[in-house]
């Protein structure tokens, strides 16, 4: 198992999307195109009011209605139950759907209307009649709490704080943000001698598995959760939403298939949203600009049943060097519903206020912003004393300022100028965890002389298809196109979920342990097959080499694999795969495991105009090894131009007087466009990280959205001389009189 | 969305004749024409529009665009807005015109909306278009949810206690520049209205946003002969570079006689319950040599009367910075 040809390595190549021909020309089949004979569509009834208990629910003029087949409610669901098992069956809006009669959000469901179309089935969904008794609730974007929990700490913060020369003490807000994925929420459930194929927008088949057995009340193999392609998550997706339940008790009651696509106003109410974040910041350093005391308050709101938190404080505690550190947090609730995990959860927050935080600080020490960092740089975790398993955050710093220009920086505010526009710069680093899930795979060898490689993961769009292929020719040395990836099917070897940037680093041990094993079968079949040319030969003396077996370095007739297989009169060999990990990962006690990065962004300001604009990033990433620079870039570019949205855009508003998520829709959640779109300079430094997996890659999926927002809020107070801590920054917030 | 007929109509006389079928019923005419459906289709699904008939006028001979016998343009109904932004003579004769459309939308809502839609469109208030809302415009009686509300791109002028709701249209307000004329057909005969009277303020009748009655039926847009040397500029703002509704916008076109401005003619949009004109500020400029503080002074005096929402007092000086601007890179030009 030797001398595999390396001349053309396929790992770290530019590598076009393997299921790309099948996304422009129509072919891949998303979740709500799923039809069948005899389909129903449900919609949803969504609550007007966001506190209170129904007083009555009138369905007799929407049961009257053309093609209306039920309506189910609180009185009618049947029995859904509660999850038990939360390691394994993770779901966000625990309360099953219509459980109750009471309302705890604007939005959430108090029926669902099945018909024969969904504009029959939308019609009668708004002819229900729901009356409420209201009550008092509060959407305040205000937060407050008395009950602050330590979550890291070391050393005497409040002492070293008091004591130091230099102090900064401000707090950041990050708002409600929705996800919006371009692809709408989607169930198609089906239910059929009595066990379900759900068809889901999800980014997690194994764990909806489990929640939707567990919520169902069915035993696991009863339920079977089919997710091939899906258009963007962003981690709206990870964890399965009331409808998905609603939908398939409606197919299991009515006996046939039943379709539900949340409208996007839905999108806004009961599908998940990052919550609103408020960090109080204390900073405090020698003159010299030596860290030596950081503290984190953060509250963050929740909604009334659930206790989901927007972990701000994930990077703090050893993204900078300090003697002295405290992070606290507490929930607030708050009448939304339940928010989730959105691209970055916790630290893309957290790394806004820590990164404004350490901006304003070099402000006041008269240091540059990068060389306040690159001062402050810790040798290892200092919040555990662990190693980083690879750590270059100085690199991404030296080399992106080197890049992008920095030392041509003028710091004065509003000094430096371009075609008659002010131009600001700003800086961050930023940090994601390293993250790997348990993995099953199986490949199998094939006697047409492909491969096929299968898990029950999925990709979400970041090219899990195709870096699974890269990982199986890297082995087998084989072309792309022989490959087959079959992902998305809980039929398949248990998977990682497509969140915490993990699906990479997850895949790759099992994977390829799978196909070294089907490999070996293979050399052993062809020492066994009796038509064999190497019958009787010691498989141990047998290579594998680019789809064919040698004898022996010199060997010029090498024998395809499939010829083995055919002359065993076999179909297939297969290996299995089976890697380790999660959040509690034993390699976590040895190595503290995170990617790292720098931006450095552009704006140009016309205060004439008011108009602010963010015109060119460098980000440099060290996330390990890189396998696609196509895929990795895709993923770093699309979190640069997500982050300008979250810099300047997004917000999810709730309307004060009667709780509504009320800007739920696409001209009133602005999200950036393509001529939003900064020139963007993205560099991978590509240091393999062996600790973590034997490629050496971690996962990109997010950590491009962490930092950049203060990045471009750093580069806004360059040219504007405003400071924004509320994001985002609005015309308003620029704009003085 | 409600149960609706569709009529395809053959011919102008027959879309008016089944326009003319039912009359208005109190809150909603139960009869529209759909073009480009770029605002009624999307309104009919949200349940805001919901008419009985529906008569389909896209196979009316509305849709050219021709020279007007007195030099000027005229406009079919049916044009498509991405075509009247490349028509020759709108880009070298009324360029306002091609860049508001071009500001508008996207490409493929261009593609579809036509020109008398376009006068007909909608306002974006959230309000307006959720049928849990209070909203006066849509269910008269039922109150102004926009007002106390999310209102950051509601109007700061011609707002009533009824109605704060902005006319999201970038192309009326290059027509309100232009002096533009709309030419309708309608059970009372033809009518050609400026389009200075076409538009109404809310007042304490917030569901009528133009002159337009039932039946009646947009046929032409005319516009009257370009002006000699005259140069001109659709700014717009806004949060995002593209596709988004103006924050404000201004259309200015401007005529010099030597030093001083000869001629001005302003209209803003994102700003007001309807395009705004104000004559008041043009008088402002007429005769003037134009500099910073004269055309700070013609904002100061177009934004007279502004009367700002919870959320957009910033549209104030926004809308000024956008016509002071507007008016020095046209000045700049001539």
């Amino acid at each position: 198992m030797n001398y595999v040809d390396r001349a053309n390595p396929i790992l770290g190549s530019s590598v076009n999307r393997i299921d790309g021909p099948k996304k422009v020309s129509g072919r891949a089949v998303y979740t709500s195109d799923h039809d069948f004979p005899g389909l129903l569509y449900a919609v949803p009834v969504p609550s007007t009011v966001a506190g209170g208990t129904i007083t009555s629910l009138d369905t007799s003029a929407a049961e009257a209605m053309t093609g209306v087949r039920a309506i189910l409610h609180h009185g009618n669901i049947g029995k859904l139950y509660r999850v038990t098992d939360p390691a394994r069956a993770r779901v966000d809006e625990k309360r099953p759907p219509f459980a109750d009669d009471e309302i705890r959000y604007y939005g959430q469901y108090v029926a669902a209307v099945v018909a024969d179309t969904f504009e029959q089935a939308t019609a009668a969904a708004r002819a229900v009649k729901v009356t409420y008794a209201a009550r008092s609730f509060n959407v305040s974007p205000s937060l407050e709490s008395n009950e602050l929990r330590v979550e890291s700490q070391r050393g005497d913060v409040d002492g070293a704080f008091s004591d130091a020369p230099v102090k900064l003490d401000e707090t950041y807000v990050t708002p409600a943000e929705t996800h919006v994925a371009m692809e709408l929420h989607a169930t198609v459930a089906v239910h059929e001698g009595g066990a379900f194929t759900l068809y889901e927008t999800t980014q997690a088949v194994v764990n909806h598995q489990h929640v939707a057995a567990e919520m169902l009340g069915e035993p696991k193999e009863n339920v079977r959760v089919i997710s091939r392609f899906l258009g963007s998550g962003f981690g709206s997706k990870l964890w399965p939403w009331p409808h998905c339940f609603i939908a398939a008790m409606a197919a299991k009651q009515l006996g046939r298939p039943v379709k539900l696509v949340l409208s996007r106003k839905m999108n806004f109410m009961a599908a998940g949203h990052r919550p609103l974040t408020q960090q109080r910041m204390r900073l405090a350093a020698t003159t010299d600009g030596k860290l030596v005391s950081l503290s984190q308050d953060y509250l963050t709101h929740t909604s009334l049943l659930d206790d989901y938190k927007e972990n701000c404080g994930e990077a703090t505690p050893f993204m900078y060097s300090t003697p002295n550190l405290r992070v606290r947090s507490a929930l607030v609730r708050r009448n939304v519903g339940t928010p989730t995990s959105m691209r970055g959860p916790g630290a893309i927050p957290g790394l806004f206020a820590l990164e404004s935080a350490m901006d304003e600080l070099a402000i006041k020490l008269n240091m540059d912003p990068v060389q306040l960092r690159l001062q402050n740089e810790p040798k290892v975790d200092e919040s555990t004393g662990l190693p980083f398993s690879s750590r270059h955050l100085t690199e991404c710093l030296t080399e992106g300022a080197k890049r992008f220009g920095w030392n041509h920086r003028n710091a004065g505010i509003g000094a430096m100028t371009r075609d008659g526009m002010t131009l600001g710069w700003g800086v961050a680093g930023c940090s994601w965890i390293a993250l790997r899930f348990p993995t099953e795979a199986t490949v199998e060898l094939r006697a047409d002389g492909t491969v096929r490689a299968v898990c029950a993961t999925q990709d979400i769009g970041t090219g899990t298809y195709t870096v699974i292929a890269q990982l199986i020719s890297d082995v087998t040395g084989l072309p792309l196109d022989r490959i087959e990836v079959v992902l998305g099917d809980t039929d398949l070897p248990p998977g990682p979920i497509s969140g915490g940037s993990a699906t990479t680093a997850s895949v790759i041990n099992a994977m390829r342990q799978a196909v070294r094993q089907a490999m070996e079968a293979v050399l052993t079949l062809a020492a066994k097959a009796p038509n064999s040319p190497l019958l009787h030969r010691d498989p141990k003396s047998l290579a594998f080499v680019n789809g064919a077996i040698r004898a022996g370095a010199d060997d010029t007739a090498p024998l395809p694999f499939q010829r083995v297989i055919e002359m065993a009169g076999g179909a297939s060999v297969s290996g299995q795969g089976k890697s380790e990990g999660g959040f509690d990962d034993p390699l976590k006690k040895k190595y503290s495991l995170h990617s790292f990065g720098a931006h450095f962004a552009e704006v140009t300001w016309q205060p004439e105009i008011a108009r602010l604009r963010v015109s060119r990033i460098v980000t440099v990433m060290d996330g390990g090894r890189v396998i696609n620079q196509k895929t990795a870039r895709n993923q770093i570019e699309g979190s640069l131009v997500m982050g300008v949205g979250m810099a300047l855009f997004e917000e999810t508003l709730y309307d004060q007087r009667n709780g509504a998520p009320i800007n739920s829709n696409f001209a009133d959640y602005v999200v950036a466009t393509h001529a939003d779109t900064p020139q963007m300079d993205v560099t991978f430094l590509d240091h393999p990280d062996l600790v973590f997996n034997e490629i050496g890659a971690r996962g990109l999926g997010e950590i491009g959205l962490a930092g950049i927002a203060a990045a471009i809020t750093g580069a806004i107070h360059h040219a504007t001389g405003i400071r924004i801590r509320r994001l985002p920054a609005r015309i308003e917030d620029l704009i003085s009189t | 969305m409600q149960l609706f007929q569709v009529h395809r109509a053959g011919s102008i006389a027959d879309a008016l004749k089944n326009g003319a079928i039912d009359s208005h019923d109190g809150t909603h005419t139960s009869v529209r024409f759909l073009a480009g459906g770029t605002t009624l289709v999307d309104l009919m699904k949200l349940d805001v529009e919901t008419p009985q008939r529906v008569i389909d006028i896209t196979r009316l001979p509305l849709d050219r665009i021709e020279d007007a016998d007195d030099g000027g343009l005229k406009i079919g109904a049916t044009a498509r807005n991405a075509d009247l932004a490349r028509h020759p003579r709108v880009l070298r004769d009324y360029s306002v015109l091609s860049e508001a459309l071009l500001a508008g939308a996207s490409a493929q809502l261009r593609n579809m909306a036509t020109t008398g839609g376009n006068l007909l469109q909608r306002t974006r208030c959230l309000y307006f278009r959720d049928t849990a809302m209070a909203c006066n415009k849509r269910r008269p009686g039922s109150g102004c949810d926009a007002i106390g509300g999310y209102n950051r791109n509601l109007a700061i002028l011609g707002t009533s206690e009824h109605c704060i709701a902005t006319n999201p249209s970038d192309m009326n307000v290059a027509l309100m520049a232009l002096d533009a004329i709309i030419h309708v057909q309608g059970p009372t005969g033809r009518r050609s209205i400026p389009i200075a009277d076409f538009f109404v303020l809310p007042g304490s009748t917030p569901e009528r946003e133009t002159v337009i009655q039932s039946g009646d039926l947009i046929t032409y847009v005319t516009l009257p002969p370009p002006q000699k040397n005259a140069r001109a500029i659709y700014l717009k703002l806004r949060d995002r570079a593209s596709y988004e509704f103006a924050l404000a916008s201004a259309a200015v076109i401007m005529t010099r006689n030597g030093d001083t401005i000869d001629t001005v003619q302003i209209a803003m949009g994102g700003i007001g319950t309807r395009p705004w004109r104000s004559k008041a500020a043009e008088d402002k400029l007429k005769g003037q040599k134009p500099d910073a503080a004269l055309f700070r002074t013609a904002a100061e005096t177009f934004l007279d009367g502004a009367a700002p929402q919870s959320g957009n007092a910033f549209k104030v000086e926004l809308a000024k910075r956008c016509l002071v601007h507007a008016l020095t890179t046209t000045a700049d030009m001539t």
